[in-house]
């Protein structure tokens, strides 16, 4: 199989492109890619720094190394989530990336701060990845507020957004309809810009990125996701894409071409300030402190029967 | 062929020479959610592993 570029041999077959590539050949379509995304969306103006949100995995790294080769001055932000060994692991492969690359990083550990997913899971008996989102997009936003970044990255992909997407339709959930787009604007003092850069890279592309940069990235699954209804929709759209190559490209870019915009211009109204910390909430206690809340009343009744 | 499927560390042997979509196929992988990886290179859909290669077939689809 010949590369579309340069003739020589190909390495992978895009089908949604209808393109197949060499490494060397690859390794700057994706760089044009994901550089184009950011211009076309206003992801990032020239000379802000962004925080990259880092978890390990090849779609966190591989973003992180494409703003480093596009010029983009960036930071590290790694939430340690107290997953057991499968966190220790992330770790790892996060600092070992930024150390052999001279990056910074900031780490936050969950465990450290009281709030580990997998004993907020325990006392509060809420699913695992419930906690987690709750946590890391709080997280997110207080550390790139306090630290002054106007722009927050993360690495979701084209996968990821098409299989969202998919939820969201499937449920009419119109008001996560309307927030769902690459770049959301801050609606609060508090929240800064926050960005996806791949999303239009798809899960394959993202790995054979890493492959290709030898990027060492945590390939093993995290223990919570077995089962998960994401992973029931991405397989349903893999099904579609096999018939029908773009698919999942379509569905994305189409959305946020022709209904996006009209759900948006509906939305509601912009978030208040949590009572306890100050950060945005659409109630008196922001998600995060109403979690913290039932963790320690549960911690305390579990030490006082325990006593 | 040896193969090994990443993340579940699980081995497979298959007979013959075989096309890269084949061997994903039989192992139960959609086109485009795993890499077939043979030594330092990426193997695409449509070229051939040779009966006595040792290839990887790592998942590329994560969640949650």
């Amino acid at each position: 199989m010949k590369c579309t570029r340069c003739g020589g041999s190909a390495e992978v077959k895009l089908r949604q492109h209808n393109a197949n590539f060499c490494r060397d050949c690859f390794v700057p379509f994706l760089h044009k890619q994901v550089g184009r995304s950011i211009e076309k969306q206003n992801m990032i103006a020239p000379g802000e720094s962004v925080l990259v949100a880092v978890s390990g995995g090849k779609d966190s790294l591989a973003l992180w190394d494409v703003l480093i080769e596009l010029g983009y001055q960036t930071t590290g932000l790694h939430l340690s989530l107290g997953i057991g060994g499968y966190s220790d692991r992330s770790t790892e492969k996060t600092v070992a990336f930024a150390e052999a690359r001279d990056l910074e990083l900031i780490t936050v550990s969950l465990r450290e701060e009281g709030l580990a997913v997998e004993d907020a899971a325990r006392f509060t008996r809420r699913p695992a990845c419930s906690a987690c989102g709750t946590l890391k997009r709080h997280y997110f936003d207080r550390l790139a507020y306090d630290r002054g970044f106007p722009v927050v990255a993360t690495g979701h992909n084209l996968d990821d957004e098409a299989a969202r997407l998919l939820g969201n339709v499937l449920h009419w959930q119109m008001e996560y309809l309307a927030r769902q787009h690459p770049v959301l604007q801050p609606t609060h003092e508090k929240f800064v810009r926050k960005v996806k850069p791949l999303y239009r890279t798809t899960e394959f592309e993202s790995a054979a990125y890493c492959f290709f940069r030898k990027i060492d990235y945590v390939i093993e699954e995290c223990p919570n996701s077995v089962g998960a209804t994401q992973l029931i929709h991405k397989d349903a759209l893999n099904k579609l894409e096999a018939a029908s190559p773009g698919s999942k490209l379509a569905f994305v870019q189409e959305f946020l071409q022709r209904a996006q915009p009209q759900l948006a211009s509906e939305s509601n109204a912009p978030p208040r300030s949590c009572e306890s910390c100050g950060m945005p909430s659409f109630a008196e206690l922001c998600a995060r402190c109403r979690l913290v809340r039932e963790i320690e009343s549960k911690r305390a009744r579990h030490a006082a029967s325990g006593a | 062929m040896r193969i090994t499927i990443l993340p579940e560390k699980k081995l497979v042997e298959l007979s013959g020479r075989r096309r890269v979509g084949d061997i994903l196929t039989e192992l139960g992988f959609l086109p485009g959610t795993a890499m077939v990886i043979r030594g330092d290179e990426l193997i695409p859909e449509g070229e051939m592993v040779e009966a006595d290669d040792e290839i990887e077939v790592r998942s590329v689809i994560s969640g949650g």
